[in-house]
């Protein structure tokens, strides 16, 4: 296939080089001079200086037989711009954008990009994929007492699920409230009471029970990766 | 009107200042801070700091409910970008958009942005003078 990227940066570099590893024909358009150089010295006429905004410098590195057109410098307005007129003027058949803002994600979308990669979208999804997700969310805050109210969600995913109260590790100074299941009458938790997923627990508790309630309701989330279970 | 105005450079900084000067509610948004000593005292409208290219501080500038969006910025790109988020998901109902680069300009246009071209207007306007007065 013919890959036209825009941005001899560190993401164009290393792209363009597994693509050509791959058997892919490979040009990079660089406007920066200095980049330019640092990659033509290692992959000879695959980089090219220019800017790839530019009708006349997209015409010259041969959009029209382009397969994919990828668009990798750091700005998001310039990967935008590089995408459409490779669309608008060449009909490239398929248009991917770096983006930085996760937010422009759809913006692009709708401006007619065909894919979007976001650095930091896929950091937050493998940091929040690493933590236990929020189960717990602090409501209010007695001060005068040192006691927060607190929420506490049951995930179907949850250890607590199926167990009764009585048989919770409830930390010294917290309190299971109130039970709210869905399409039930609020009630206070019994000891006999089994918990079910999407149950949602009103809790006292002091600041150090805090930390212990949630890592007791909740567990790592995995998506079936092999990273820690 | 209801106005935007993404960068308060010399054009956005002047074209604000008329704006308001005609009673018209003006919100100028530059990426710095500096650029807004460019606005008298007597400016009566928002200056906002921010990325005019950022939905978030789109929406903080009020383009909901703006009549026009008029982005003029250094960079022909951003302006592009911004005039798009402008017209194409806050639907504003008139959108100005300056471009520098003619060929990039007739590109936009073609796909319905409303552009115009500095080097464009400017050069024919010289053109037209020097040919209105030719040297004896």
């Amino acid at each position: 296939m013919y890959v036209v990227i825009v941005g001899g940066g560190m993401v164009g570099y290393y792209l363009s080089k597994a693509l050509l590893a791959e058997g892919h024909e490979v040009i990079v358009i660089e406007r920066d001079r200095r980049r330019f150089q640092r990659g033509e010295e290692e992959l000879g006429s695959v980089f090219a200086l220019g800017d790839g905004c530019e009708a006349s410098v997209l015409a010259e590195a041969g959009l029209e037989r382009a397969d994919i057109f990828i668009a990798a410098t750091d700005q998001d307005e310039d990967n935008l711009v590089a995408c459409q007129v490779a669309k608008y003027r060449f009909n490239v058949p398929k248009t991917i954008a770096r983006i930085n803002n996760p937010r422009n994600e759809p913006i692009f979308k709708q401006l007619g990009i065909d894919r979007t990669v976001s650095q930091v979208k896929h950091m937050l999804e493998d940091i929040e994929e690493q933590i236990p997700t929020h189960l717990l969310a602090r409501l209010f805050t007695l001060a005068d007492v040192g006691l927060d109210i607190v929420e506490l969600k049951v995930s179907a995913d949850s250890p607590v699920v199926g167990r009764q109260v009585s048989e919770l590790a409830i930390p010294e100074g917290s309190v299971l409230s109130l039970l709210l299941r869905n399409g039930e009458k609020p009630r206070v938790p019994a000891p006999d009471m089994a918990i079910m997923p999407g149950d949602r627990i009103i809790a006292l508790t002091s600041a150090e029970g805090e930390p212990v309630l949630q890592e007791l309701f909740s567990t790592k989330r995995s998506k079936g990766k092999g990273k820690n279970g | 009107m209801n106005i935007v105005i993404m960068g308060c450079g010399r054009t956005g900084a002047q074209l604000a200042v008329s704006m308001d000067a005609a009673k018209h509610k003006v919100t100028v948004i530059d990426i710095s801070t500096s650029s807004f000593a460019r606005l008298p005292a007597s400016f009566n409208g928002t200056a906002l700091f921010g990325d005019g290219t950022d939905e978030e501080v789109l929406r903080k500038a009020g383009i909901d409910q703006a009549d026009a969006f008029v982005a003029v910025t250094q960079s022909d790109n951003r302006n592009i970008m911004g005039a798009q988020i402008a017209k194409y998901v806050f639907h504003v109902p008139r959108v100005v958009c300056r471009i520098y680069d003619p060929l990039r300009k007739d590109v936009y246009e073609a796909v319905g942005l409303e552009a115009i071209s500095p080097t464009t207007v400017f050069a024919d306007l010289i053109k037209s003078q020097l040919e209105a007065r030719p040297q004896e």
